[in-house]
């Protein structure tokens, strides 16, 4: 199989539709292909990376937590839209902590979510061979 | 431009149909987009449901008689065209579809796929999009 460059992007609030878990399972197998993968969050989507999720009230599984799974994957490129967060009175400091090591920079750990404007944002959707939309 | 590359070119095209039938618009739109696709002489290379979209691959459905039936319409076109209909198998047992096999496994009563769905794993769905020319996805 052929590589191709997939972003999935993630635009649903975590807990309120089952879209997120799902589409992150698309990205995970589209890793596990050995494909290109990069993850955006953009619109209520940021809410899926809140630090300290707990939907079990609610009867769900905490999905949110394989996040810290996403660089065993070797998916080392997760974006979040900066404007996405303002609008929604979130900072950085409110989202959940993950790491990757860059095996090209001498195993240093490096944080695994990468902060974009929306110019950025809409270059990298469009520069895309494939945009998956969950 | 982008119409005149279309009629002619042969392209190669994967759907995505994510929501299922009735409530969204979206299975129609993807049915009537796959025969357009056929008509103009370009390959759809398969349909994957997923979510809710494979709810649209029940056996069970029957609409009142003077509505469309869609999961009949999809059965149609799959065996009028060859057209591989792939349905995740993780995305369908959660909403309850079976094939015979996964019945069995699960032990579960009967199967409820309908006649040209397949149960398939959500490989299948990086693989067309990796194959395809396109992906057109339809749902919210």
């Amino acid at each position: 199989m052929s590589k191709k460059r997939i972003v999935c992007l993630n635009r649903r609030a975590p807990h309120g539709t089952n879209y997120p878990q799902e589409g992150f399972e698309v990205a995970l197998i589209g890793a596990a292909f050995d494909q290109d993968v990069a993850i955006a969050f953009v619109d209520d989507g940021v809410f899926q990376l809140k630090s300290e999720q707990n939907p079990r009230n609610l009867g769900l599984k905490n999905f949110t937590r394989s996040f810290g799974a996403l660089a065993d994957y070797e998916i080392c490129e997760v974006y979040v839209e900066i404007e996405s967060l303002t609008e929604r009175g979130l900072v950085e400091d409110d989202l959940m902590t993950l790491i990757w090591e860059d095996e090209d920079d001498g195993d240093i750990e490096k944080p695994l979510l990468r902060f974009v404007g929306q110019d950025e944002m809409s270059q990298i959707i469009s520069e895309a061979d494939v945009v998956l939309n969950f | 431009m982008i119409n005149s590359q279309l009629s002619t070119h042969h392209m190669k095209f994967a759907v995505l149909v994510n929501e299922g039938p009735y409530t969204h618009q979206a299975s129609d739109s993807a049915y009537h987009f796959a025969k357009a696709v056929l008509r103009q002489g370009h390959e759809v290379l398969r349909v994957f449901f997923y979510h809710d979209g494979v709810n649209n691959s029940t056996r069970l459905t029957t609409p009142p008689q003077d509505d469309r039936n869609i999961t009949q319409r999809w059965t149609d076109l799959a065996s009028d065209h060859n057209i591989d209909l792939a349905v995740c198998v993780a995305a369908a047992q959660r909403r309850g579809i079976v094939d015979s096999a996964e019945a069995r496994r699960n032990e579960k009563d009967t199967d409820n796929i309908a006649e040209g769905f397949r149960i398939a794993g959500l490989g299948q769905l990086i693989d067309m999009a990796v194959k395809a020319d396109r992906l057109v996805t339809f749902g919210d």
